[in-house]
């Protein structure tokens, strides 16, 4: 696994990462300018090398060895959890940073990637190919994504436990389930979703509802909504250029660097720019799809799907979010926010594709 | 499990239709996306580039004064006084502050609540004439931890003088109603704005209203300035030189004290206005800004409707102040000459009904002829004019005079007089004239109707021997020449004498109004209320006295001042001819003094002392200067 890996590498897939690391470099550059995250980007330039060699390394362990192990990565990333409910900093009052050597860390991210494997091998361990998914299987796999979800909506972080659902219905819709249990599953969400509501803490009630009617209260919970919105709308057609974001640099843009990056890309970048961006993100899942179709084996396929609806759920919820067309739940976007968890979650991920596409000749 | 689905299954590369179901939810969800950005940043750029103005720049307004209103001398009439008012920032209100702030500032809540729904302003006043106390506690209070959209703005305070003084002329101002903003010539007005709602300040609101300015600060998310942008400052309104002279103004105020009626001072050389003043008045500083319920009711409820302006809005029959009008217009046809006499029994019949005339001497005036018919205010020799004249001709007389017309005063809502005839009967009412009606026409009763202005008016562009000027308050305007009666000059002179005969012979019905050494011209006028359809059935109805009316001018040969008095209720023109005399006094007095090169005021001020009301006024005026 030498050079000709290297070679052969997904190279299309990579570049659109590294332009759209650039772009979130250099977005997280001209938003913390004088702010008192002033430096984020050089940390975030780490991130991304250090992520390119996570992803190097994940491709060529790959993902067979690494679905081997999943057990104690899932071990691991429970006891994570769980330590970060115990020792974890608490910041606006959430518990999801767990402090180890110099750095902090956030276990939620990476549970993700062990999710993914867990679901693929699952998948292709216990349910023989010729049938369909049980309502057993469909139990155990809920239960497999359901324990950590939990642990982290405890934190909480609605968001990011929200983030596991599209690996799992990825990975049953690609392992095949019947319509029957399609229209039973649907007709439970329908009744239960509701009740769930109640469930909810009050300020993620409002973060729900708030999304369709900021002007309730436009200093209140309405406020992220409203200022992100006019963030976007100020930079029209062309941008306010790099550094001229008057929401972005007056402070109005809640965390623009990291949640609401993209609002201020928008404000700087325009219309033009968040086009040229949407496209590269749209091009990074297809490339993610397409190793999926040339997969080698089921794992590979359900490991890719598995990243690609993930890739998808992250960039809708974030951007919708950001143009207030989804309710505000706190999820970055891969590549551009900027934070090591998250960008070193999107290259482990990045890695398990390439090391599917390493092994699609393999026999 | 069917045999398809088993071969579908197990080849990875049979889940394409799955993927190809993935790839176009992904696009759907990326044109989603593109949708929501085209939405913000394409078809509606402006509305949040605007918004992030507002976020960006924290405006402060600079109020602009309005314009003074001076007197012909440049004193000031109405002033303003600097103060300080609350802002609110509609952006930055959150609801729950508000009962804190209401209590605080002695509002009412729900009233504040309703302000801010119905006003879409982005920045409010919700108080102004902040007390010291008031002005502590916001100061304490705007910082970001407590009620950031609180902000402290400079103010003008329209001051008026108190006591209602000339509150007719001056009008009031307040702020722009929602009918008056739907409506297109109030299209450069915004909610809130402070605006004149009647008299010169509504007249002249163009002239009198400055340009509000703008303060604008870069500031951030916390409320800190960052750095000042360009400042816009306010542009002050032009002051209203009016031709008011308020020596005589306060003349007349102190003259009517007690009274109810109106007193208008007129320059017949050029119709300027001298004096207007109606009564009871109202104050109009209590309009300023938001007037209290409370006091809007009790002026709005008053039966005597003190915001009506008696001297440009009454209508009242003139009675016998109409009497030169008849003469000169007997004259000028021919009908009668000075030669020509009528008997006077106390009463003639015409067309079946008797008229009485007003004489206190048993058996009337006798055989009377035109000089002593006006000075004695002989009611036969009139009707007997008027019956040869016909309606008609007498109608096209008072025409030339403005009887039947409005003077064109530069103040709003000024009523029209009327002027019978068979024309204007028809139109009224289809019906035909009847030669009976002329008779008490003839004494100024029946259908004709002036206000003091237009009485002023007409028998004013008699003194000034045939020359109609149209009456205005604010100076630099050249003098409007409405009509010229040509007349000849002998007739005019022989209604002039006759004038000078009502306050200078004996035997003349103006006695009161005569000043030693100046020839005063006047005329008594006692009219019936009983014919005026504008009150009766009202409450006012049932005090039915007669009004008193007096005109007078001076110098008889070249008239500079016509004054007329409307005395409501004062049962005998007499009684109203005091009221006249002074101002025409106040007038000469001051013209003697200025030719001796006197000090000008100190007689006036010991009697405007006396007015104790317009005494704080004036004397509060003088203090700021």
């Amino acid at each position: 696994m030498g050079y000709r890996a290297f070679k052969e590498l997904d190279w299309p897939m990579i570049i659109v990462t590294l332009i759209l690391s650039a772009l979130g470099i250099l977005q997280v550059y001209s938003a913390t300018n004088g702010t008192k995250w002033d430096g984020a980007w050089e940390k975030q330039i780490l991130w991304v090398l250090s992520g390119l060699a996570i992803m190097w390394a994940t491709a060529v362990i790959g993902y067979q060895s690494l679905m081997g192990k999943v057990l104690y990565f899932y071990g691991t990333v429970i006891g994570l959890l769980f330590a970060t409910t115990l020792i974890g900093n608490r910041v606006f009052g959430s518990t999801r940073w767990i402090k180890i050597g110099g750095f902090t860390l956030q276990p939620s991210e990476f549970v993700k990637i062990v999710l993914i494997l867990a679901i693929a091998r699952y998948l292709i361990e216990f349910v023989r190919p010729a049938t369909t998914l049980t309502w057993g299987d469909l139990a155990k796999l809920a239960v497999i994504v359901g324990f950590p979800m939990a642990l982290v909506m405890k934190q909480p972080d609605l968001g990011t436990s929200l983030t596991y659902l599209p690996i799992l219905i990825s990975g049953v819709l690609m392992a095949g389930l019947r319509w029957k249990q399609i229209l039973i599953i649907s007709a439970v969400l329908v009744v239960t979703l509701p009740i769930g509501y109640h469930f909810l803490k009050p300020y993620q009630k409002d973060r729900l509802v708030s999304f369709k009617y900021p002007d309730r209260d436009p200093k209140g919970t309405g406020f992220q909504v409203i200022q992100s919105r006019i963030a976007v709308g100020n930079g029209g057609m062309w941008g306010r250029g790099a550094k001229e974001s008057s929401q972005t640099h007056l402070g109005f843009l809640p965390v623009p660097h990291t949640d609401f990056i993209f609002s201020s890309f928008a404000e700087e970048h325009g219309f033009v720019g968040i086009v040229i961006a949407l496209v590269l993100y749209f091009l990074l899942i297809m490339q993610v799809v397409q190793n999926a179709q040339t997969a080698n084996d089921r794992a590979g396929l359900y490991v890719c799907m598995g990243v690609a609806a993930l890739l998808l759920f992250h960039v809708l919820v974030n951007v919708g979010m950001v143009v207030g067309k989804m309710p505000i739940t706190g999820i970055p976007l891969p590549l551009m926010s900027s934070g090591g968890s998250n960008t070193w979650s999107v290259f482990l991920m990045l890695g398990l594709v390439n090391g599917v596409r390493l092994r699609r000749f393999v026999n | 499990m069917s045999a398809p689905e088993i071969a579908y299954r197990d080849d990875p590369r049979d889940a394409a239709g799955k993927i190809a179901v993935f790839q176009y939810t992904t696009v759907l969800v990326f044109v989603f996306l593109v949708s929501g950005f085209w939405q913000l940043q394409v078809q509606d750029p402006e509305r949040y580039s605007e918004a992030a103005e507002r976020n960006r720049i924290k405006s402060t307004p600079l109020l602009a004064p309005r314009g003074k209103i001076l007197d012909r001398d440049g004193r000031v009439i109405v002033d303003n006084r600097a103060s300080y008012s609350l802002l609110l920032n509609r952006e930055e209100v959150k609801w729950e502050h508000l009962p804190a702030i209401a209590s605080a500032l002695q509002l009412d809540y729900a009233d504040l609540s309703v302000l801010l729904r119905r006003n879409t302003r982005p920045q409010i006043i919700i108080k102004d004439q902040l007390s010291r106390d008031e002005i502590a506690w916001i100061e304490a209070h705007q910082d970001q931890s407590a009620y950031p959209e609180m902000q402290l703005i400079k103010s003008w305070r329209r001051q008026f003088p108190q006591g209602g003084f000339a509150a007719h002329v001056t009008g009031y101002v307040g702020e722009v109603s929602e009918s008056e903003l739907n409506s297109p010539q109030f299209s450069e007005y915004r909610q809130g704005d402070i605006i004149g709602k009647d008299g010169l300040e509504k007249q002249y609101d163009k002239t009198l209203r400055g340009v509000d300015g703008q303060q604008r600060v870069q500031v951030d998310n916390l409320g800190h300035e960052r750095q000042m942008e360009t400042t816009q400052d306010a542009v002050a309104g032009q002051d209203l030189h009016t031709t008011l002279d308020l020596d005589l103004e306060s003349v007349a105020e102190l003259a009517m004290q007690g009274k109810r009626g109106a007193v208008v001072a007129m320059d017949p050389r050029n119709g300027e206005v001298l004096a207007m003043m109606s009564a009871p008045t109202f104050d109009p500083n209590k309009f300023t800004g938001r007037i209290s319920r409370s006091d809007w009711n009790e002026i709005m409820n008053d039966p005597y409707k003190p915001l009506l302006n008696r001297a440009i809005q009454a209508e009242f029959a003139p009675g016998s102040t109409f009497k030169p009008i008849v003469a000169l217009a007997g004259l000028e046809t021919g009908v009668i000459d000075d030669e020509t006499e009528f008997h006077c029994s106390g009463g003639a019949s015409f067309y079946g009904s008797y008229h009485a005339c007003w004489s206190w001497k048993k058996g009337g005036h006798g055989n009377i002829s035109l000089h002593r018919a006006i000075r004695e205010s002989c009611d036969v020799f009139f009707y007997n004019v008027a019956n040869r004249l016909g309606i008609d001709r007498l109608a096209e007389y008072a025409d030339i005079a403005g009887v039947g017309h409005k003077t064109g005063i530069d103040l709003p809502n000024e009523r029209e007089s009327t002027m019978p005839s068979t024309k204007w009967k028809l139109r009224l009412s289809r019906q035909k004239w009847y030669a009976g009606e002329t008779i008490s026409v003839g004494i100024g009763q029946g259908a004709v109707t002036v206000s003091p202005l237009e009485l002023a008016s007409a028998i004013g562009g008699i003194a000034d021997r045939g020359k109609w000027f149209e009456p205005h308050l604010v100076a630099g305007t050249a003098p409007k020449l409405l009509r010229t009666g040509h007349f000849n000059p002998e007739n005019i002179e022989k209604v002039i004498f006759g004038m000078y005969a009502v306050v200078n012979e004996p035997g003349g019905t103006g006695h009161n109004a005569a000043l030693p050494g100046i020839k005063v011209c006047g005329k008594t006028g006692t009219a019936q209320l009983a014919s005026n359809k504008f009150l009766k059935g009202t409450a006012l109805g049932r005090s039915m006295k007669d009004n008193a009316w007096f005109l007078g001018y001076a110098p008889q040969e070249a008239p500079e001042i016509i004054v007329v008095a409307l005395f409501e209720n004062g049962e005998h023109g007499d009684r109203a001819s005091w009221i006249v005399r002074d101002v025409l006094k106040a007038y000469f007095d001051k013209k003697e003094r200025k030719a001796k090169g006197l000090e000008l005021l100190t007689e006036m001020r010991e009697r405007v002392a006396a007015f104790h009301l317009l005494a704080t006024n004036l004397l509060e005026g003088e203090a700021q200067r």
